[in-house]
């Protein structure tokens, strides 16, 4: 199946492979009011190439979703510095399709406000709800869409952004097992197709080891990056896989070090 | 990085396996047949309506007050039809849903614009928000005697009388729209690129919509019973209209003729409610999945 995220071309990757998608750089962000403050994020810095797919992991209160925030422009860090390129999509946890439009609407929305040329928007939105599998529920609102469903709807939409860079903080948590396995496989292959580059947030584990090239573990309070785990297992990847599970079961102990190392804070 | 091909075979798999969750996903909504939803929304009002004029019938039979002051439903349909006939009925009808209609347009422009005003803007809500709630609690018969004073008995006293009824629910209406937005919806909307004008026109407004269409609602009943104060308080000479007529037929101890109008004033306001802003609430929440079942 052809998937173009671009209308003349079809490139493998965007920009220099030797420069990174996404540059964050000693970045802070703080909340709170000054004296009483919390740290949501500490001096963190990461790379993600051109066509990478990064997994963060880490437990609650690490900053993951603010992290996102940050890079997808919603935000702004208190210190250092962003480097994304153009604006990059940003898949939520929930599809937050919006309900008064139809999946085809809303796709189209994304392209108009890019300013493609009205007759090309029609032909577009649905070239990629097929690409999602959605030919058939174009006409659909989302609430006449199940919980897998709008969130492929919503992943047409990001791909309507036609951005090299994709965030996705959680996008299937809300899901069941077995749509969320399946999502998997459509995610690897609408990646492997397009070349994008994928910054994806979970707390589990096995899933960032099931879609990541590389797994970033984040520590709490504040959050830094503490440790980082490649993933060579070939692809296509099993979630329940003994390969998997054998490096999730690293990246979970190295995780539990770091709940550990909080045990203390209350008496602090 | 790894990214070696799926096997055709896996990905043809991964279709039918998509295809099929989506056929056991799909949210299934029973749809009962056009002519059988009608009677099961109708009868429910039909039999109230009978009950309020068997109801009715009951009282004038008890004779707690003489059949000639208070009529029953017959000799009140009697008066009815002579005032249709005579042309004073429908005359009043025009001139009184004239002024509704300008009236209420104007408090939809004045309300829906310093609702939205209000809803963005932090200044002027902290300054004005808690004044327009407090504006709605003011009866708008109370407004008359001033509005007399700085308009006359004028169409401009009623017009004055009938936006400050209706414009602070509209704007109330905006502002509670706005503010029920799911602030997820604006932000996937500014990742999207949608900002300033672009946000209000393709998110804001239409997220606001349920909110400034119970607003709408909301807007019109103080309307229209603003206009029905004002006419009968502001008498215009050869301007007949529902709420004059009111006046009028009691003066003349034309009580059938009175109560015929107030079923007319009360006719046209239920029909406006429920035919016209019902329809547009019930399209809203069926588009936005707010509807249970039917």
């Amino acid at each position: 199946m052809a998937l173009r995220l671009t209308a003349d071309a079809a490139p493998a990757t965007f920009g220099r492979l030797d420069q990174p998608a996404v540059r964050v750089r000693d970045v802070s962000k703080v909340y709170g009011p000054a004296g009483a403050h919390t740290f949501a994020l500490d001096r963190i810095s990461l790379d993600v190439l051109p066509g990478e797919f990064v997994c963060l992991v880490g437990a609650s209160g690490c900053g993951k979703t603010t992290l996102l925030n940050l890079i997808a422009g919603l935000d702004r860090p208190g210190k250092g510095t962003i480097e994304v390129g153009e604006q990059p999509a940003l898949l939520f946890q929930e599809a937050a399709l919006f309900p008064w439009l139809t999946a085809q609407k809303n796709v189209e929305l994304a392209l108009q406000l890019r300013k493609v040329p009205r007759r090309q928007r029609a032909a577009r939105a649905a070239e990629l709800l097929h690409t999602v599998h959605l030919d058939g529920f174009a006409d659909k609102r989302p609430h006449e869409l199940s919980g897998g469903m709008r969130q492929r709807a919503a992943l047409a939409r990001a791909l309507a952004q036609e951005s090299p860079v994709m965030l996705m903080d959680e996008p299937f948590g809300a899901l069941d097992a077995i749509t969320r396995d399946l999502l998997h496989d459509e995610l690897e292959r609408v990646w492997q197709a397009s070349g994008l580059t994928i910054v994806f947030v979970t707390h589990n584990v096995r899933e960032a080891v099931r879609l990541g090239d590389r797994v970033l573990v984040l520590s709490s309070r504040p959050g830094r990056v503490v440790a980082e785990f490649p993933v060579k297992l070939e692809r296509p990847r099993r979630l329940e896989s003994p390969e998997v599970a054998q490096v999730a079961g690293d990246i979970v102990n190295r995780l539990r070090a770091e709940v550990r190392s909080h045990a203390d804070d209350s008496e602090a | 990085m790894p990214t070696i091909p799926r096997p055709e075979d896996d990905l043809r798999q991964l279709d039918a396996e998509l295809a099929g969750i989506d056929h056991l996903d799909v949210p299934v909504t029973p749809a009962p047949s056009g002519l059988a939803r009608v009677w099961a929304q109708l009868w429910p009002k039909l039999t109230a309506i009978a009950l309020f004029f068997v109801i009715w019938q009951v009282v004038v039979w008890t004779h707690w007050r003489p059949e000639y002051i208070l009529p029953g439903p017959r000799k009140t349909f009697s008066a009815l039809g002579d005032a249709i006939r005579a042309g004073t009925l429908p005359r009043a009808v025009g001139v009184t849903m004239r002024r509704a209609a300008l009236g209420y347009a104007l408090a939809v422009v004045i309300g829906s614009v310093l609702g939205l005003a209000v809803a963005r803007n932090r200044i002027l809500r902290s300054a004005i928000a808690s004044m327009i709630t407090g504006l709605q609690t003011m009866p708008s018969i109370a407004w008359f005697p001033l509005a007399i004073v700085l308009f006359g008995l004028t169409e401009g006293a009623m017009m004055f009388v009938v936006i400050l009824g209706a414009a602070p629910a509209i704007a109330n209406g905006v502002i509670s729209g706005v503010d029920h937005i799911p602030p997820l919806l604006l932000r996937a909307g500014r990742v999207l690129g949608a900002r300033g004008l672009a946000a209000y026109r393709h998110v804001i407004l239409p997220a606001a919509l349920p909110g400034f269409v119970a607003g709408l609602k909301q807007g019109w009943a103080f309307a229209w019973r603003s206009l029905m104060a004002g006419e009968l308080i502001v008498i215009i000479a050869k301007r007949p209209s529902l709420g004059q007529q009111l006046e009028f037929t009691r003066g003349n101890q034309d009580y059938p003729g009175l109560v015929a109008t107030m079923l007319v004033i009360l006719v046209i306001g239920i029909v406006i409610d429920s035919v016209l802003f019902g329809r547009i609430e019930r399209v809203i929440r069926g588009r936005w999945g707010l509807v249970d079942g039917a």
